[in-house]
């Protein structure tokens, strides 16, 4: 049944992980392998595990057991400020942008420079501000540069949001429910900028509750019930199977 | 009707952008003319004391703003390291034949003041080290209060840490500058100093907040778990700049303690810092024009109230804090972002 698999095609793998929160299996035992240079897409009912495990790969919560290989190197403490230099990023299911900066500002914090005396010296370079550019004009903001990002309505925060992880160069990114709450322009707008992403070798995962985008857009599949894998592989016969329904569609 | 909302919209957007504009122009004009005015009116003497006061406290506002206006971290305990800076100065630069006259004989060096000065910095930075290590695991409510703790530590190690400060006594003769051989003891130089050292502060206060680590600090104070995803230690960042103010506070403290030429720990009470924090905001948070107008409003009240003729001359000091306190709950209700500023707290 099961075929060995080169684990070199994997961008992201966790290996049994956990994750409590007080007597609640947030996260419970997950094993999952994320394919490299493909969208893939987590579903799951409210309470399933899906943010924990995005808070996991992203380091914001520590891993109770378990570990996570990235690049098939395995990590067991994944703390996240180390995360972009693992190449990963990600977005947040409540948009969490920094209010009282200036949307410009917003992106500017995703290019330029980590290192603490570096960025005492650095100034805004010119080539900062091209990618900025390009950047807000690609989520379509580039109006709104000089707007505070408090000011900005629901869905051109999310889009900044967005724009805001493709300030960083990395490798893997993580939306968590990157369309909730989008109008259609916008939405169509998103699903373009994860197929472009796609499309630059760039390793996508995404958690979503409208299921004709998750077929329209992914590669591959897990769906996740009480923390644990309930099923996992290609969209359309996943989504499929009775047990995916009973546990999540058919409600 | 789209027309329409958009029309309702560029109105809505625009009324309180005026109105803000229209503050500060009032704001900047009054307090920058009532300071003019003033000192014209009271004379040479009188304008250089309070500028001298002013540059001191402007020092101390800029420096607190790195901290709280622009990282966000609310500090109540700035006054600790401009008590630090203040005692070093006055330890190294004690005339040690006078102080040993006294009856609690206290270790004296009698240092000229620009050696004073930069141990004096670099010990409120190295204190500054080990209580912001401390300090970075709190955030928001806590934080004011651990740091309202540090304050209060700070004045009770200045009151009874006797054989080093004289308690309650004080340490007097502190050094005046002196640059090869010529003593600033004249009112207008030392103004000059502190104006210089002012200059300085701003200046650098001004590449910080200007820089790539200046935009780190904004990103903190508007939520430090985001920006950390993004790549930044922002412990590191809070320690930097929270070392670099507290040493901006030292350097307050010392011209204070020189220009004094006596302290005791009453300079140093926890009020003063309730008082600082109140200039910061009430200039505006993350704008250093904001402190430096929020310092000279300040100066210019508790100076001005001298002159109210009803107001008995033993009242002065609780009636500035009064007035202050009004102002303060004022601002708060109908301009919480204070008088040049853009942000909340």
């Amino acid at each position: 049944m099961t075929t060995e698999v080169d684990p070199r095609v994997f961008a992201l793998e966790t290996k049994a992980i956990s994750k409590s929160f007080g007597a609640v299996r947030a996260v419970d035992q997950l094993s999952i392998s994320i394919f490299r240079e493909w969208i893939t897409c987590i579903v799951g009912p409210n309470g399933s595990g899906k943010s924990t495990l995005i808070n996991l790969l992203s380091g914001m919560l520590p891993i109770d057991e378990g570990i996570v290989v990235i690049d098939t190197v395995g990590i067991r403490v994944l703390k996240a400020h180390e995360t972009p230099d693992h190449g990963i990023t990600r977005t947040f299911q409540e948009v969490r942008l920094f209010d009282q900066i200036t949307v410009w500002d917003n992106i500017m914090v995703g290019l330029t420079e980590r290192r603490l005396f570096p960025s005492l010296l650095e100034r805004t370079k010119p080539r900062h501000e091209e990618k900025a550019e390009e950047i807000l004009r690609t989520v379509g903001m580039w109006e709104k540069h000089d707007a505070m990002a408090g000011d900005l309505s629901y869905g051109q925060r999310k889009l900044l949001e967005i724009g805001r992880v493709m300030a960083l160069d990395v490798n893997i990114y993580l939306f968590d429910e990157p369309f909730a709450g989008l109008f259609p322009r916008m939405l169509e707008r998103v699903k373009a900028i994860l197929k472009e992403m796609r499309a630059q070798k760039r390793t996508v995962i995404f958690v979503s509750h409208n299921m004709d985008i998750v077929r329209e857009l992914s590669d591959h599949i897990f769906v996740l019930d009480s923390g644990s894998l309930l099923a996992v592989g290609e969209v359309d016969e996943v989504l499929g199977r009775s047990a995916v329904i009973d546990a999540y569609l058919g409600h | 009707m789209a027309l329409n909302t958009q029309a309702v919209g560029n109105l809505l957007r625009r009324r309180p952008r005026f109105a803000r504009g229209n503050i500060e122009l009032w704001a900047n004009l009054v307090i920058l003319s009532w300071a003019a005015a003033f000192m014209l009116w009271q004379g040479v003497g009188f304008a250089i004391t309070v500028s001298t006061v002013f540059a001191i406290w402007a020092i101390l506002a800029v420096s607190l703003n790195l901290v709280v206006g622009y990282t966000g971290l609310l500090s109540v305990g700035h006054v600790g390291f401009f008590g630090i800076g203040a005692y070093a100065m006055a330890i190294l630069s004690s005339d040690a034949s006078y102080e040993q006259l006294r009856t609690e004989a206290i270790p004296t060096f009698g240092w000229p003041f620009f050696a004073a000065l930069p141990i004096s910095v670099v010990l409120a930075g190295l204190v500054a080290i080990v209580v912001g290590v401390a300090f970075n695991r709190f955030r928001d409510d806590i934080y004011v209060l651990v740091s309202f703790g540090f304050a209060v530590i700070a004045f009770n190690l200045f009151l009874n840490w006797r054989p080093l400060t004289r308690g309650a006594f004080g340490i007097h003769e502190i050094a005046r500058p002196e640059i090869g051989g010529w003593t600033l003891n004249g009112a207008f130089e030392f103004l000059v100093l502190a104006l210089v050292f002012l200059a300085i502060v701003v200046l650098i206060s001004w590449f910080i907040v200007t820089s790539s680590f200046g935009r780190v600090l904004t990103a903190i104070r508007e939520d430090e778990q985001a920006i950390e995803v993004f790549g930044y230690q922002t412990a590191h960042y809070k320690l930097a700049i929270w070392v670099i103010s507290a040493m901006m506070a030292g350097l307050a403290g010392a011209l204070f303690g020189s220009w004094t030429s006596f302290i005791d720990p009453n300079s140093f009470v926890l009020l003063e810092s309730i008082l600082l924090v109140s200039i910061v905001i009430l200039g505006g948070l993350a704008t250093i024009w904001g402190s430096l107008l929020g310092a000279m409003a300040f100066v210019m009240l508790e100076e001005g109230m001298r002159f109210l003729p009803f107001l008995p001359t033993e009242y002065v000091g609780q009636a500035r804090q009064v007035v202050l306190g009004v102002l303060l709950v004022l601002l708060m209700l109908f301009r919480p972002q204070g008088l040049v500023g853009k942000f909340r707290l």
